[in-house]
């Protein structure tokens, strides 16, 4: 009768155990799946192979880099994805971002001006038969707008405000 | 690098040192800075220049993760900063003696005092100007107030000794220049013999009793209200007591100077003819509501918002729903202190249904009021104080 009892016990006991651990495994399983959900694509993102960051000297050609262009813009960097935007990236992004480019416009003098003060005061180096592909491509892509005093404001987007 | 990301990054271990994670990389994608607030708007992520949207300055003082920032280098480290072992050196030519204190050092020799201390970059408005000046294209928010904790500049300089040739100072921090050249120096710049003693001029390690954010100068920064921030070193490791014009970078034109006399938009100005930016103008901001607001004809319009005067105390702020055909006076609060900016609120009625700007104006202890168009054209686009605007519709 005990014995019976103790095997009943025992039984019941390793029941349990499965039990927790299927569920156990179960959870797992599906943190797993819903992880997976979540970042799967950072993961796989950041997993790819890429090229090393070029630091381009004059006579380096354009580098080979994943190349993805959407509406018009080179994915990796926001530049317009015009004539010459690798060379523009391969040499200015060694040291800043491209937004320092996308944010700015100016004329042709203009950015060579702030290329001269980049030279001069930033370590930037010559940039040999380059410097005529950037110029052009910045002073195409990146004009001076004709704007008033007072632009009208831009991008307001309407909300209805509550007031009490 | 996960902080920047806003999320875990998963093997970071094996990510090459010096490349920016694809997710940054695609420039165009919105990320959170370490500290800071998702909502702030990311100018540049190389060096990081973020600012703060209007409606999100509504605080009377600027909590820290919605502090604006702008960094001309990279800055150390995260992990590298030991406030433990943090020290401030003071030295340079007009130093009686070289002197050098660890953190808990200054903590313990000096009185600490706390001061409400609007920073405001040089730059902020530029986006606004044209012909286009170069550099990050601040809207409004490179502003912000908040309380900064500290021992007094003077009483530092005091201590080391300041000889009577004394003119200048400047400061050195741990941030490294973007070309990671370390003879480089990312900037190093300062500010008048006479600023620096002032009673408000600050050598701080609290903002809002918090240690300073990170990505503002954590753990040691210097606090000049009032004037370009760029004037109140971050990462502050050397402080030095000049007998002529600070020299460090981005001291010399055309940095942080506008011409000494006005031009014409466009012009091009000899270094020699550019004036260092000291007090900054009379400004102010719409807080609240949030542009864009739409009411009902029959409602009244709160707007509060805050307003500031460099050096100077402001006077009065005054509100136009005509684009300055007329003008209606807001009230008003004294500042917490000389150099705080000061807070403005105001009820509006509308006359009838359509389109409005709410424009604010705000004008100095001497009389001088902000502009409705932009100012003075300068070629780095510094200096916009022109009159801040909300769009509302009254439905």
């Amino acid at each position: 009768m005990m014995e019976n009892k103790q095997n009943d016990r025992q039984l019941l006991d390793s029941l349990y155990r499965s039990l927790v651990f299927l569920l156990n495994f179960f959870v797992v399983i599906v943190v797993c799946i819903l992880s997976y959900f979540l970042f799967g694509d950072h993961i796989a993102e950041w997993m790819k192979p890429r090229a090393k960051t070029v630091v381009a000297s004059t006579s380096k050609p354009e580098s080979a880099t994943e190349d993805r262009v959407e509406n018009g813009k080179d994915l990796m960097s926001g530049l317009i994805a015009a004539s010459g935007y690798k060379t523009v990236r391969s040499n200015c992004t060694a040291c800043h971002s491209a937004q320092l480019i996308t944010q700015n416009r100016a004329s042709r003098d203009g950015w060579k001006a702030m290329i001269k003060w980049m030279q001069a005061t930033q370590g930037l180096w010559d940039l040999g038969e380059n410097e005529a592909i950037i110029l052009d491509y910045l002073a195409a892509n990146y004009a001076p707008q004709e704007v008033g005093r007072r632009a009208p404001l831009e991008e307001v987007e309407y909300y209805i405000l509550e007031l009490e | 690098m996960s902080m920047a990301l806003g999320a875990e990054m998963v093997y970071a271990a094996f990510f090459p040192e010096g490349m920016i994670p694809a997710a940054l990389a695609h420039s165009e994608e919105s990320f959170a800075l370490p500290g800071k607030n998702a909502n702030l708007v990311v100018l540049n992520d190389r060096p990081i220049n973020a600012e703060t949207p209007p409606h999100l300055l509504d605080d009377k003082l600027t909590p820290g993760d919605l502090f604006f920032v702008r960094n001309n280098g990279i800055p150390p480290e995260q992990k590298d900063i030991d406030p433990t072992t943090w020290t401030l050196e003071i030295g340079g030519e007009s130093a009686r003696t070289k002197k050098v204190y660890t953190l808990a050092e200054l903590k313990q020799r000096f009185t600490p005092y706390t001061y409400q201390l609007t920073l405001e970059c040089g730059g902020n408005g530029r986006k606004e100007f044209n012909p286009p000046a170069k550099g990050n294209q601040w809207s409004t928010g490179a502003v912000g107030c908040a309380a900064f904790t500290g021992v007094r500049l003077r009483d530092v300089l005091n201590d080391a000794g300041v000889q009577s040739d004394a003119v200048y100072i400047g400061y050195y921090g741990k941030d490294s220049h973007l070309s990671g050249d370390p003879a480089k120096q990312a900037i190093s710049r300062g500010v008048p013999i006479e600023k620096a003693m002032q009673d408000e001029s600050l050598i701080a390690w609290n903002m809002n009793g918090q240690p300073l954010p990170y990505l503002n100068g954590y753990p040691l920064r210097l606090v000049f209200g009032g004037w370009p921030a760029s004037t109140s070193g971050k990462w502050l490791s050397k402080i030095v007591i000049r007998n002529q014009v600070h020299d460090g970078a981005k001291m010399k034109a055309p940095s942080y100077r506008v011409p000494c006399n006005p031009v014409a938009p466009g012009t091009k100005v000899a270094d020699e003819d550019m004036c260092i930016i000291e007090s900054m103008p009379v400004k102010s901001l719409i807080t609240y509501p949030k542009s864009g607001a739409t009411i009902r004809l029959d409602q009244e319009l709160p707007i509060r918002g805050h307003a500031w005067a460099g050096e100077r105390k402001v006077q009065q702020v005054a509100y136009s729903v005509d684009f300055g055909a007329s003008w209606q006076n807001c009230v008003l609060e004294a500042p917490a202190n000389r150099l705080a900016w000061q807070h403005f609120r105001a009820k509006i009625k509308f006359p009838k249904k359509g389109y409005y700007e709410v424009w604010a104006k705000a004008t100095d202890e001497v009389g001088i009021s902000q502009p409705m168009l932009l100012p003075g054209w300068n070629p780095k686009g510094y200096l916009n104080n022109a009159c801040h605007r909300i769009a509302i519709k009254v439905v």
